[in-house]
């Protein structure tokens, strides 16, 4: 059983800034970590594996210091770590991302499980995973929040609006998992201190023999035209006085709103 | 795209004519050829098992955009019913089609669903594509992408829409990466450029924090997701006409890899619908315990409304994760919405930001829910709350 999991670095916390004069992201003195789905991706990868053996390959594409992220992903007990690397690659929007990583993928080429996190909490675009699926040709299975494996068959639980769905498919395949998934692991120190001095590899665009056209800002149709915090509505009445001058004040506001009750 | 036959490798198995689901392969002296019917849609390359039909996928820069006309929607429906997102879809693409100067469409996908074309004309469509078959009866990835690529092939929109729920951003980034289409995420919000013509998509990043706008100006079509509980539905108006368009579909159940197995509805309860209820009664940390609720319940019920919760009430488990809103839970633009003892984190805001008159009721004067309360109360929710439902029972 060979499991690739797919995995993003993004900034610690969403609460970024803009920078007002060049409407650029303020990432200094932001901690990275790894994209919190994409750590249930990992325990998700990690529990097949115990179960079932196998090997437990963590992918990442990303600027150099995103070896970070792998080395947590190793510290938690994946097997091996792959950083795509290449300034070819910068500015991938979905399309050319999922490009991008079905190329990592196919140079693996031993695979029979892929799996990511519904989505990224930065761009929160939850594309590239059935991106990657389409490029791979395979079969995909979103928002899992369980998953089985019995005789070359996945059997999958999806989360969806208001209905859970069984869905069955043969391996290979590819799964996104939400949060409630699992409870990833924390590494302990040792292995933290082990995954420091582990060897991550290093593929380039070239490595993966990657079209240059389907990469990066080239490979992109899609464009970030303008990044702005969003407005805030100005702020109305505040009602002052008793409980029940309040309370008279707004259930009269309320009641002139005329709004059918119970419609 | 294109799909290329390397004749040489094909067995004559057949599993590519089982896989077509626009009839458009023949079998002659044991080789596959494509006939006229072809859509490109793809779907005979992923069945083929011995490398005989290669689908050629490169974005390219070089789209003759000209080519491309009309605004499509793709209806979205669960158990005979449209999903509200839908009709929202047709009230934003019938102005956004206007604006344009394009037809406005509906796509339905589905099995004997014919009965239901009418409404997506009532709701705004000048024309409904209609493909059934069994084997769309349930949506399942492989055969609505199949089925949607090669309708998008065959009549080239300009744009097109589908709903942000699961279903959609399923299948959205599917056919996008099946034809090197643009697609934009979760937008809250399109418009039209004048000057290029160009679908200008906004859309929330980082849960909210930020604002985002992005065009496609290249590839054909140009393909959102779109938050549903943001745009505006049109009133249905059955006099309203409109052409319905069948394409003819035939799929084969044995070719399709993923089955469903088991689908499990929520319990009642969990029907209850927060994006249609036009009154929302949200608790959040604030109450302290999950007995506190009733507090809540008891204003919703007086006021005939829904209960909405903050993540933070979910979180602790205090009320189900259905109940939720922002960006995680569902998003909601109700007449009235009334915040008790929630903060009103970013991410809550970005989910119940756009209802029309939002009253805010919390102990901290500091909270940034009254940031945008039309009506701000400061003070003690358990002293305000079952007052205000005792009056509202006494005026209504």
């Amino acid at each position: 059983m060979n499991i690739v999991v797919c995995i993003k670095q993004v900034p610690e916390t969403t609460e970024v800034k803009v920078d007002p004069k060049t409407n650029a992201l303020i990432r200094e003195g932001v901690k990275s970590i790894v994209n919190p789905f994409d750590e249930n991706a990992i325990e998700a990868a990690l529990q097949l594996r115990e179960a079932h053996g196998g090997k437990v390959t963590v992918i990442c594409m990303g600027p150099p210091q995103a070896d970070e992220a792998l080395r947590h992903a190793l510290a938690m007990g994946a097997d091996e770590a792959i950083l795509l690397c290449d300034p070819a690659s910068r500015g991938s929007d979905t399309l050319a991302t999922s490009y991008t990583l079905a190329q990592v993928i196919r140079k693996i080429g031993d695979y029979d499980l892929i799996l990511c996190g519904k989505q990224a909490i930065d761009g929160d675009t939850g594309q590239v995973g059935p991106g990657l699926a389409e490029r791979l040709g395979l079969p995909q299975i979103t928002f899992a929040i369980g998953l089985e494996l019995a005789d070359g068959k996945l059997r999958a639980r999806r989360v969806l609006d208001d209905f859970f769905e069984v869905i069955e498919v043969k391996l290979p395949a590819v799964v996104t998992v939400v949060k409630q998934i699992n409870e990833p692991r924390f590494p302990g120190m040792r292995n933290v201190l082990k995954a420091k001095k582990a060897q991550i590899t290093k593929w380039t665009a070239a490595d993966i023999e990657a079209d240059l056209t389907q990469t990066g800002f080239d490979g992109s149709p899609t464009t970030v035209i303008k990044v702005w915090p969003p407005e805030r509505r100005s702020s109305g009445t505040m009602l002052e006085g008793s409980t029940d001058e309040v309370v008279s004040a707004l259930a009269k506001a309320i009641k002139e709103l005329n709004i059918a009750v119970g419609s | 795209m294109a799909v290329k036959l390397i004749t040489d490798n094909c067995t004559g198995c057949r599993l590519c004519l089982r896989a077509c689901p626009y009839s458009a392969i023949d079998i002659v002296e044991d080789r596959a050829g494509f006939n006229a019917n072809c859509t490109q849609c793809g779907a005979c390359a992923s069945s083929c098992k011995f490398g005989a039909i290669l689908l050629e996928v490169t974005f390219t820069r070089d789209v003759d955009t000209t080519q491309y006309r009309g605004l499509w929607v793709v209806a979205e429906h669960l158990h005979g019913e449209f999903r509200r997102g839908t009709y929202e879809l047709l009230g934003k693409g019938r102005e956004l089609a206007d604006k344009r100067g394009a037809e406005l469409c509906a796509v339905l996908l589905g099995d004997q669903v014919q009965g239901r074309a009418a409404d997506l004309i009532a709701r705004g469509a000048d024309r409904v594509y209609l493909a059934q078959d069994p084997v769309l009866a349930h949506y399942r990835t492989g055969p609505y992408t199949d089925v949607l690529a090669g309708m998008i092939n065959q009549f080239k929109p300009e744009m097109v829409l589908v709903s942000a729920t699961p279903q959609g951003r399923d299948l959205a980034p599917r056919v996008a990466a099946r034809i090197s289409a643009g697609l934009t995420a979760d937008c809250t919000g399109l418009d039209i450029d004048e000057a290029e013509g160009l679908l200008v998509q906004t859309r929330p990043a980082f849960g909210g924090n930020l604002m985002a706008t992005i065009v496609c100006r290249q590839a054909r079509p140009q393909m959102a997701t779109v938050r549903p509980g943001v745009m505006k539905a049109l009133d249905p108006d059955a006099s309203r006409q409109g052409e319905v368009v069948t394409i003819l579909v035939h799929l084969d159940e044995r070719a399709v890899i993923a089955k469903i197995v088991e689908i499990v509805q929520q319990e009642d309860e969990g029907r209850i619908n927060l994006q249609d209820a036009q009154i929302i009664v949200s608790g959040g940390r604030g109450l302290g315990k999950p007995e506190n609720f009733s507090l809540i319940r008891e204003l919703a019920e007086a006021l005939g409304g829904a209960v909405g919760a903050s993540r933070a009430a979910v979180d602790a488990g205090w009320i189900p994760a259905y109940h939720q809103v922002g960006q995680t839970g569902r998003t909601v633009q109700p007449r009235l919405y009334i915040a008790c003892g929630i903060s009103g984190a970013v991410q809550h805001l970005a989910g119940m930001g756009s209802s029309d008159v939002i009253v805010a009721i919390n102990k901290d004067p500091l909270a940034p829910v009254f940031g945008v309360a039309t009506y701000g109360i400061v003070g003690d929710l358990f002293e305000v709350v079952p007052a205000l439902t005792k009056k509202l029972r006494e005026v209504l």
